[in-house]
């Protein structure tokens, strides 16, 4: 099949490749661009773990091909950590609260609540939970996710973060 | 020592040890999107395959004509029953003593089969490749009704155990039977129901279901044509005894597979057995001559590989009027699929199903079960459980709930009254168990109190008397479950896969500078075994768990062991570690005497060394002994410090709790809300209260989900209505409830370090409880049993059953 060159920016670098039309944009990621972070776990859109940060906004990159990416600015979970190294709020709050298991729906989860953070600095349970609605997660039960990005959101906002009494 | 010194709350703080909330090793790549899954595996040349299935349920497979894939661009092979032949590899072994087909060889016995394996260049070509395969089949008519399964004129289903009359466990009694096992003492049993005031009879069906991690089963196979050596990386819970099954279907020698688990994205039971996917890609390998890579997408996991469930369970109890139970009897009809190809111990068709006189102390019991063949997918594997320990807790747990409403007595009274008592362990139950220890009227009470059970009951009282009247349209319903699970497979003397022991194991290597390395027969697919094995051997040893590295999952380094799955890793591979680590500190010890020119028994051990006894500043710290080890050691005695342990239980543990789930019904609509769930779980001594936590989350949401939707569901032609997470329920962090944890602490007296396992304890309680939150909703309006999933259309339709809605 004819192949298409395309560009993008990718965690801050330039990046180009060769595709097929029909190329999903997760499997560009995670084959081209050696970027495995960004899992597959249904391919059907369902359950998130494929989730990256699309011009501002969190999409499951299974749903897209890699030709619309064309010319796009994306943030992997590759690109997430801050800029010394060191893990960013959300990371950090994940490893503290326990918000992972098996950790492959975690760069999603991370991706998509980093997008969710965006839009709303200080959300409530509620908000966290309707905001991850399209993340499976099969290990955690969702209950330390909430914390972790409670953690961060208070982290990021300068505030005291107050674990909810079990 | 000088005024520096740390307190011994300092130096026990430092090693992070058993008790302590560690957070996880594991954490740092997995945040940073740098774990090491196999689908993230590329090698130079590598090709993929893919799966040409089945549409039909049952069909002869008249012809497979692959001339128009070999000529897809970058399609390389066709691989069929044909070609397995030629290796002897068309059919496999299962763990349960059937057979499999790996790829179709005749005919197909359920929708979605592998019928041809297309290798290509790359994923999409291998679809293209799929597509091109052209197969004629011939279709035959379906068995899906498990209880029409051995009607006389039932379909014959396996042609290939045609005239056999016996199976793996015993006789056949039908074309399509395989097996009936039978436990207990009948005559017993059938005369204390005779005698019963009160009797019981229910059929409870646990539905089929799937694990569905997610992460889907796949592999990477190389086969090296110079040196012959065949590595395979796996999705595996247990890799060791895949390079077993390996060696031995393909006649390789064992030194030469190398089976490798890396990073694995959630197990639950799915990746414990063997999948045509792992050998077809073997074989594509050995036959390119290339790494050949195979991923299942989610429809094929749901569909194909494995199941978990699927038992239908006639469950009848005898007691007094006073409302003691007398005696417990159960038939199951299990339905297998299309080859039992069920992970359980060999000698176990059943798993641990006889664990289902549950917490209760039954004087007697009878079991039956007939495993069956039906047109579905093969598996029947252990999800989030130990081997059918999920099915018998809900028998039970629901057959209390039946038996409490028969009685007019209230479901937590019913059971405090039937409990074994503490003093009665070790207790020997009806069904042949040991259950080693517990204190179950103490962790019910504690479960009744924190919930203030009592006013919850008035509460629902009153509700019903609202409904009555008119004034509500909501239906309150309190489900309580006590749960006594039995893990850890397992003892020798009973539990084999494959007829290797059920035992685990552990290598401890110290190095000079007081750190080591820890290798474990385990498999960690997200319980964090980096961190809580490190833990064990902080507090056995006293070198900080920072300083102990853990490593999993590669055969060629690792010692045998049986695997992760049935909660058996802290049971048994953490018993391994704990002995282990105890020969490491036993020769430390001779060392430090050496060194402290004392004799041994002059030694005590405290925290992270030995001190002398009575001069307590006269110490060698275990960091000490490490470089001792190696420059140091008495005359003799060889140098260095490591030690392996193969840990052979001497019995299962018995880990236990007491669940609650607070829910109300809409009877309009269906739609239910989870307004309470509190699960206090006993597991013994506890490693990481972080990680068992975060344990009991998962379960509870995964029991959450298998009660109250999660199904995998064929029409009556043998489709799969339920076959993506379109369909497939999976909860939300929307859906999923709050969850309020609790515990108890009751050590394992036979464990070298008192812990019992917890993994699966939340998905066996979870059930029954939401299940008879359900039940006990509708109970006052007419219902003893209303079967799961308990979605908001089949709770709408017991209320119309029921006479609630007009
Ligand atoms: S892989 Fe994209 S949503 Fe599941
Ligand atoms: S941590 Fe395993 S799926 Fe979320």
């Amino acid at each position: 099949m004819a192949k298409t060159h395309i560009t993008m920016k990718v965690n801050g670098a330039e990046v180009e490749g060769l595709v097929e039309p029909r190329t999903l944009l997760v499997h560009f990621i995670r084959e081209n661009l050696q970027l495995t972070g960004t899992h597959i776990g249904c391919e059907t859109t369902h359950c998130g773990a494929c989730t990256i940060d699309i011009d501002g906004m969190s999409v499951k990159s299974c749903t897209m091909f890699a030709v619309q990416a064309q010319g796009c600015e994306i943030m992997t979970i590759e690109g997430v950590a801050n800029a010394d190294g060191t893990l960013s709020a959300l990371q950090e709050g994940f490893r503290m609260m326990h918000g992972l298991q098996c950790g492959f729906c975690t760069p999603g989860m991370i991706l998509r609540a980093q997008r969710l953070l965006q839009e709303n600095a200080s959300p409530s349970e509620e908000e966290i939970r309707m905001g991850i609605s399209g993340n499976i997660c099969r290990c955690t039960g969702y209950q330390n996710i909430v914390k972790a990005i409670q953690y961060a959101a208070a982290k990021i906002n300068g505030t005291e973060f107050k674990e909810a009494a079990e | 020592m000088n005024d520096m010194a740390p307190t011994r709350e300092q130096r026990e703080a430092k090693l992070e040890g058993m008790g302590c909330k560690r957070k996880r090793v594991e954490d740092a790549r997995f945040t940073q999107g740098k774990g090491n899954y196999v689908d993230d595996l590329k090698l130079p040349g590598m090709l993929h395959g893919d799966f040409v299935r089945s549409p039909h349920a049952h069909a002869r497979v008249i012809s497979i004509n692959s001339e128009k894939a070999l000529k897809v661009p970058g399609v390389l092979a066709v691989i069929t029953a044909e070609t397995l032949k030629t290796v002897n590899l068309s059919w496999m072994p299962t763990l349960a003593g059937d057979v499999q087909m790996v790829l179709a060889d005749g005919k197909v016995l359920f929708q979605n089969q592998e019928v041809a394996f297309v290798v290509a260049t790359d994923r999409y070509a291998a679809d293209d490749g799929i597509n091109a395969v052209e197969v004629e089949y011939e279709a035959l008519p379906v068995v899906i009704d498990p209880f029409k399964a051995m009607d006389k004129d039932a379909p014959v289903l396996r042609e290939d155990l045609v005239g056999k009359t016996s199976g793996a466990h015993g006789p056949r009694k039908h074309h399509n039977h395989i097996f009936e096992w039978t436990v207990g003492d009948k005559d017993l049993t059938d005369a204390a129901f005779r005698k019963a005031d009160v009797t019981i009879k229910e059929l409870i069906s646990y539905h089929r279901t799937h694990p569905s991690p997610l992460e889907t089963c796949q592999c990477v196979a190389s086969f090296d044509k110079i040196n012959g050596d065949l590595t395979i990386w796996g999705t595996f819970q247990a890799p060791h005894v895949i390079r077993t099954v390996v060696a031995l279907i393909a006649s390789l020698p064992e030194q030469k597979i190398h089976v490798i688990s890396p990073d694995v994205g959630g197990g639950f039971g799915n990746k414990v057995g063997a999948y045509p996917g792992y050998i077809c890609a073997a074989v594509a390998s050995i036959v390119t001559g290339k790494p050949v890579k195979w991923v299942e997408d989610r429809i094929e996991n749901l569909t194909a590989t494995s199941f978990a469930r699927d038992y239908h369970m006639t469950t009848e109890i005898a007691a007094t009027k006073e409302g003691r139970v007398t005696g417990l009897r159960v038939h199951v009809l299990a339905d297998h699929g299309a080859f039992d190809a069920c992970a359980d111990p060999s000698k176990w068709p059943a798993g641990f199903f006889n664990i289902v006189t549950g917490s209760y102390d039954f004087p007697t019991a009878h079991l039956s079960v007939d495993g069956i063949y039906t047109n579905k997918a093969p598996g029947g594997v252990a999800y989030r459980c130990s081997f059918r320990v999920t099915e018998a807790a809900y028998c039970i747990e629901r057959g209390m709930d039946i038996l409490a409403q028969k009685l007019g007595m209230d479901p937590a009274e019913l059971r405090l009254k039937n409990f074994i008592k503490a003093e009665q362990f070790p207790y020997h139950s009806a069904l042949g168990w040991e259950y080693d220890s517990g204190d179950y009227h103490t962790a019910m009470k504690m479960m009744m109190e924190t919930v203030k059970y009592a006013d919850l009951r008035k509460e629902q009282a009153a509700k019903r008397e609202a409904f009555r009247r008119g004034e509500t349209r909501d239906i309150m319903g309190l489900g309580v479950s006590f749960f006594t699970e039995i893990v850890g497979a397992g003892p020798s003397k009973n539990c084999d896969i494959l007829g290797i022991a059920m035992f685990d194991s552990c290598e401890i290597r110290l190095h000079p500078t007081g750190a080591g390395i820890a290798r474990v027969g385990s498999k960690s697919t997200g319980q964090g075994h980096e961190t809580t094995w490190a833990q064990i051997i902080a507090t056995e040893i006293g070198l900080p768990a920072d300083n102990i590295k853990v490593e999993e999952g590669n055969t060629d380094t690792a010692p045998y062991g049986l695997g992760t799955y049935g909660s058996r890793s802290t049971p048994v591979a953490g018993a391994a570690i704990a002995m282990a680590a105890r020969k490491i500190k036993a020769k430390a010890q001779m060392i430090a005497a050496y060194r402290l020119e004392v004799h041994e028994d002059d030694l005590e051990w405290d925290i992270d060394g030995f001190r002398v006894k009575g001069l307590p500043e006269k110490t060698m710290s275990m960091k000490d002994i490490c470089w001792a080890a190696y420059n140091s050691v008495p005359p003799g005695m060889e140098p260095g410090l490591e030690a392996v342990s193969y840990y052979d239980p001497p019995n299962m543990t018995y880990p236990f709790g007491a669940y609650i789930c607070v829910m109300d019904i809409d009877v309009d609509t269906g739609v239910y809300k989870v307004r309470r769930f509190y699960a206090l779980d006993d597991c013994g001594t506890r490693i990481n209260p972080m990680i068992i936590e975060g344990q009991v989350h998962g379960g509870l949401t995964e029991a959450f989900a298998i009660a109250m939707g999660q199904e995998i569901r064929y029409d009556e032609t043998g489709n799969v209505v339920t076959g993506s997470f379109m369909d497939f329920f999976m909860p939300t962090a929307v859906e999923t409830p709050h969850w309020e944890t609790d515990f108890t602490v009751t050590p394992s007296p036979h464990h070298p370090i008192g812990a019992k396992g917890v993994g699966e304890s939340p998905n066996v309680g979870g059930v029954p409880a939401f299940s008879n939150a359900v039940n006990d909703a509708f109970s006052f309006l007419g219902s003893t049993h209303i079967q799961m999933p308990h979605d908001f259309w089949r709770n709408w339709q017991a209320a119309k059953r029921l006479g609630a809605v007009g």
